[in-house]
């Protein structure tokens, strides 16, 4: 049995042509009236972009609760502190370029080091942001974002987990960091999937439990790549892990070590810089624990371009066939 | 202006003379931080928690006082000895100042000491932080007020006309900011090193109504906080001309004692290093020369 059975699926979830498709970012966007209807305390911002990071549905639905801040991150971030302090609880939104790529300090020290709990949502990450190109591209964010203490980092794979992380965030005590992405991405999971921040979830499980091949430990949209490749791994007959890491920080160690302890051989991939990024957090944390060869999939070290999204995903090395090379590859190096 | 009975100014004025006191006592201790930006605010920040601010310093957190944000947090050693005078914390843990394990970091960290409305240290998001607490005041309906104490020099920052800019568009009546105008940053003269002139007109631009003062004059700092809770319709800005190292003779006006504790070198046209501290702080006991010592 691939497929976790313990785990719901979106329907079609190994079909790349029948799965439906939404963005994460809409998913923001709702999570954030739910959050916003549960509990009044909660204000949005945004930085004149209200309808491409979807806030515009809060602020649709709570129009008084909506705070316009133009195009200024900074100020949006500090501003942000200053209504947590009097009881608010801030969902800030823009592109991840900007927010947190422009207000990197204000957000470290107004709202982290000031330990103010404010939500930030960042658009438009990763590569598959397309045309716009190299300026529009974040591609460092959670390498920027992780490394700040006293804070939380999810990249949620899906629209129905990018919901969840959202109506989770808004409870959580620390300042949260959600990751989003501009593009229609395929469904991994169902509306009634379990999701809880920290918690790694195993999506593929091997078929023999006695000579495993590999963990595959991606997050955000590319989830779904690797499901793919890991399918189409199993039938050349691997057995393999593929969890779902959708938390960078707190990361889900024990979960992570389990894994690679039993696999032997661990593969990341994420729509982001090798460097700092999910990858390097998963290795910190291997390296400390359970030393296992790993192979990495995500940008190497360059900035992106324009392009069709699946067009850039592939130019960049972060495609189906790129898994599995990197599977076949990790899998040589195991002693 | 405000009046003030004279016993309530003599009383400021101590009161200020001592908070210079301890900065110097404090700044010495700790062997580093900032001499001429909290000496030349001593008077503001006197009149703030000692005569202006609604608040109670046995209960930090009451949900209604009036808050103060300090912007430019490297000039925290006013802050803390005012809150320390004001009875938030025992005197004599000002001399904990930057050392390892203080609540008094080098730059104000709020989490660790009840009272501090933020941490800053990186210029120029003071501004935007009270203007969110000021937009959620008016969203609640709440009655206090927020002051934000900010530099000149944090002026040259982005953050700080964004968020003018954001302040002025929601006509925050609540918010005052206080400027310290005392014309000096660590490289030189601000008129030098980046020209802030006209912030008046700037200041007004941005929808603010803006009020200059003599920042060691009581009455005219109480006076000008009374006038920006009289105007309903804009933020205000208090531009407070002070002297940088305001009562040590030898420190006032003196660009090079920005960013210097006495007592660490020697500096052109000062005392040597081992008397700094002893003629600071005689001269602030005698005030000025003008009785022979703090008992007279």
């Amino acid at each position: 049995m691939p497929l976790n059975p313990k785990i719901k699926f979106a329907e079609n979830v190994l079909d790349k042509l029948k799965v439906e498709q939404k963005t994460t970012r809409l998913g923001f966007g709702e999570g954030l009236v739910i959050a916003g209807e549960e509990d009044k305390n909660i204000v949005a911002l945004c930085a004149d972009l209200t309808e491409s990071t979807q806030i515009h549905l809060f602020k649709n639905k709570f129009p008084e609760r909506f705070i316009e801040i133009g195009v200024a991150e900074q100020n949006m971030a500090a501003v942000a502190s200053g209504l947590a302090a009097s009881g608010k609880i801030p969902f800030i939104a823009s592109y991840g370029m900007f927010s947190p790529g422009r207000n990197w300090e204000q957000l470290r020290t107004t709202v982290a080091y000031n330990e103010r709990k404010v939500v930030i949502g960042m658009m438009h990450s990763g590569i598959s942001v397309g045309p716009d190109g190299g300026t529009h591209q974040a591609i460092e964010d959670m390498a920027i974002t992780r490394v700040i203490p006293k804070v939380v980092v999810v990249n949620p794979c899906d629209y129905h987990e990018a919901k969840k992380a959202t109506i989770a965030a808004a409870k959580h005590p620390l300042p949260v960091f959600l990751r989003f992405h501009r593009e229609k991405t395929p469904m991994v999971t169902a509306a009634e999937s379990n999701f809880e921040i920290g918690k790694a979830e195993i999506l593929f499980t091997p078929k023999e439990e006695n000579k495993i091949d590999v963990a595959i430990i991606a997050c955000g949209p590319l989830v779904h790549n690797a499901l793919l490749a890991a399918n189409e791994l199993e039938n050349e007959g691997m057995n393999l892990y593929v969890l779902n890491n959708h938390t960078i920080k707190p990361l889900d160690e024990k979960t992570i070590v389990e894994v690679a302890r039993k696999a032997g051989a661990v593969v990341t991939v994420e729509e982001h810089q090798v460097l700092g990024g999910m990858g390097s957090a998963v290795a910190e944390a291997l390296a400390q624990n359970y030393p296992v060869p790993m192979e990495f999939i995500g940008v190497r070290d360059q900035f992106g371009q324009s392009g069709e999204p699946n067009e850039l995903l592939e130019h960049y090395g972060m495609g189906v066939s790129h898994i599995k090379e990197a599977v076949k590859k990790v899998i040589k190096r195991k002693a | 202006m405000a009046h003030l009975h004279d016993e309530k100014i003599e009383f400021l004025e101590e009161t200020a003379n001592q908070i210079r006191q301890d900065i110097i006592e404090m700044l010495y201790e700790a062997k580093s931080g900032h001499s001429a930006g909290p000496l030349g605010m001593a008077d503001v920040f006197t009149a703030f928690y000692f005569h202006i601010l609604n608040h109670d310093p046995k209960n930090p957190g009451w949900p209604d006082r009036d808050r103060l944000v300090l912007s430019n947090g490297h000039i925290c050693p006013v802050l803390y000895a005012a809150m320390a005078r004001a009875g938030y914390f025992p005197v004599e843990e000002l001399k904990t100042l930057r050392k390892l394990g203080s609540r008094l970091q080098g730059h104000p960290h709020r989490p660790w000491l009840p009272g501090l409305e933020t941490s800053s240290g990186p210029l120029g998001s003071g501004l935007s932080q009270a203007a969110g607490m000021a937009y959620a005041a008016l969203m609640d309906k709440k009655k206090y007020n927020i002051y934000c104490l900010m530099s000149d020099a944090e002026q040259q920052t982005g953050n700080i006309w964004e968020a003018a800019m954001w302040a002025g568009k929601h006509k925050l009546n609540n918010l005052t900011a206080v400027m310290d105008r005392n014309n000096i940053q660590i490289d030189g003269f601000t008129e030098d090193i980046m020209p802030l002139e006209p912030l008046r007109e700037k200041y007004e631009a941005f929808n603010w109504h803006v009020i200059d003062v003599d920042g060691h004059n009581f009455e005219e700092i109480v006076g000008a906080v009374e006038e920006a809770k009289a105007i309903y319709e804009k933020p205000v800005l208090i531009l407070a001309h002070t002297i940088p190292g305001k009562g040590i003779d030898f420190m006032e006006f003196d660009y090079r004692w920005h960013g210097i504790p006495p007592g660490i070198g020697d500096v052109k046209d000062s005392p040597p290093k081992a008397e700094q501290v002893k003629v600071a702080l005689a001269q602030l006991r005698t005030l000025g020369g003008k009785i022979k010592s703090e008992h007279q």
